[in-house]
């Protein structure tokens, strides 16, 4: 058993923390450029070019994998799926799904419509939508990477819980007479020729497109994010982020939330902000509220969303989710220390 | 030949639009490309993820943006 262990400790030190990388990178910046590895500068800079060469590492390899394993579950096939199931069950398969479906941020309105016309409870579709964005493959190993397994899991099954919790409470007040009219009327269609057959050739192809797109779409904000992530790092005193953001304030998960909601960013570039946060001493469950907040909502979404549902259901949608996360924010506060 | 490109505007809608464009020139086919861009216009082709491709009343693919050579092979099948 050992020797599977130590086997594992060292794929997982290799590939995933990249500990050879963070020398290398440590060793070029004191024997080449002579700098002092106690200064602030080192610091800043060293974790500068470690995040971004390993994110930008991982993150093509992870959208590869992940990408390959979506092409499997169209939303159409997604839906097909989901109306066989009724309750709960429904809401935990739409919050499974929700992890594995690929679907951009602009469609979220027709699969909406498309789930709603098909005679979905709302709450299902919104188990759907909030895991969607929540929980995915890449940024799950991501996360791994920084803060070790056990948060990354305990994070997948917070994430999944907060979906179908979500979607229950939903169906629960009722809301599907919140919906805006035009959803639910007109004919139903049955989207058969939506599926074609799809090769091995066709996947990695796709994949590939995948790659490429994301990187495109996402390396300005892993710039940005590791930027402001190595300005924390090297030069913002430890005790100005523990006044506002550390354990002792009270209200340190409720100002993190309340930040991260209305931000459009992308997880991976959330990421090395909240590696450099928890650094510096901030709470684990601070750090996965900030998280969670700026990839579960943000402002255009919510705008988005507002075509097809009527306020009154986009704020209980809204309330639940935040509420939600605020809650796992204490609750890893308090028990996070199970987990690092 | 009529080729409808579904999709809010999106970057990936627009990207798609490129590619058919240059897919149409690779098997030197001309065809009228309409952009739509309404959401119950979407819904009633049945279509789900976005961007999809609508050719000739078909759908023919959805929440995918094909490379140009992938799309000229699948259009040069519809012709």
């Amino acid at each position: 058993m050992q020797v599977i262990k130590d086997i594992f400790i060292w794929l997982n030190d290799a590939l995933l923390k990249m500990t050879w990388l963070e020398n290398l990178i440590n060793s070029l910046l004191t024997n080449g450029f002579g700098m002092d590895e106690t200064g602030y500068l080192f610091k800043a800079v060293s974790f500068f070019m470690f995040d971004v060469v390993k994110i930008f590492i991982l993150l093509s390899v992870l959208i590869y994998i992940s990408s390959y394993i979506q092409s499997h579950f169209s939303p159409e096939r997604t839906k097909r799926i989901l109306t066989k199931f009724k309750g709960i069950p429904g809401n935990i398969i739409g919050a499974l799904l929700g992890t594995v479906t690929p679907f951009c941020s602009c469609s979220s309105i027709p699969i909406f419509i498309g789930f709603t016309k098909a005679g979905l409870p709302v709450g299902v579709t919104f188990s759907f939508l909030i895991s969607s964005p929540l929980v995915d493959l890449a940024s799950v190993i991501l996360l791994a990477s920084i803060f070790g397994w056990p948060v990354a899991l305990a994070y997948v099954v917070v994430g999944l819980v907060i979906a179908v919790i979500g979607g229950t409470l939903i169906d629960k007040f009722h809301m599907e007479n919140y919906v805006e009219d035009f959803v639910t009327q007109g004919p139903v269609i049955v989207t058969d020729s939506v599926e074609i057959e799809t090769t091995r050739k066709e996947r990695h192809l796709y994949a590939w497109e995948q790659v490429k797109e994301i990187i495109k779409k996402v390396w300005i904000y892993i710039l940005i994010g590791v930027s402001i992530g190595a300005t924390i790092h090297g030069f913002i005193p430890q005790n100005i982020i523990e006044t506002v953001l550390g354990d002792n304030n009270p209200f340190s998960v409720l100002i993190a939330t309340v930040v991260g909601v209305p931000m459009y960013a992308d997880i991976f570039g959330t990421l090395p902000i909240a590696e450099a946060l928890v650094l510096k001493g901030v709470g684990i469950g601070t750090v996965l509220a900030f998280m969670m907040a700026v990839t579960a909502l943000s402002l255009p979404s919510i705008v988005l969303l507002k075509k097809v549902v009527k306020t009154r259901l986009l704020v209980t949608f809204v309330t639940i989710v935040v509420i939600g996360i605020i809650i796992t924010g204490y609750l890893f506060n308090i028990f996070g220390y199970l987990f690092i | 030949m009529n080729i409808k490109v579904l999709g809010s505007g999106c970057s990936n809608c627009i990207r798609l639009e490129k590619n058919v464009y240059e897919a149409l020139k690779q098997i030197g086919k001309e065809a009228t490309v309409e952009k739509v861009t309404d959401y119950s216009e979407i819904a009633s082709y049945g279509v789900l993820g976005t961007p999809a491709l609508v050719v000739n009343g078909k759908v023919l693919f959805s929440s995918r943006v094909p490379a140009p050579f992938t799309l000229a092979e699948m259009l040069r099948k519809e012709v």
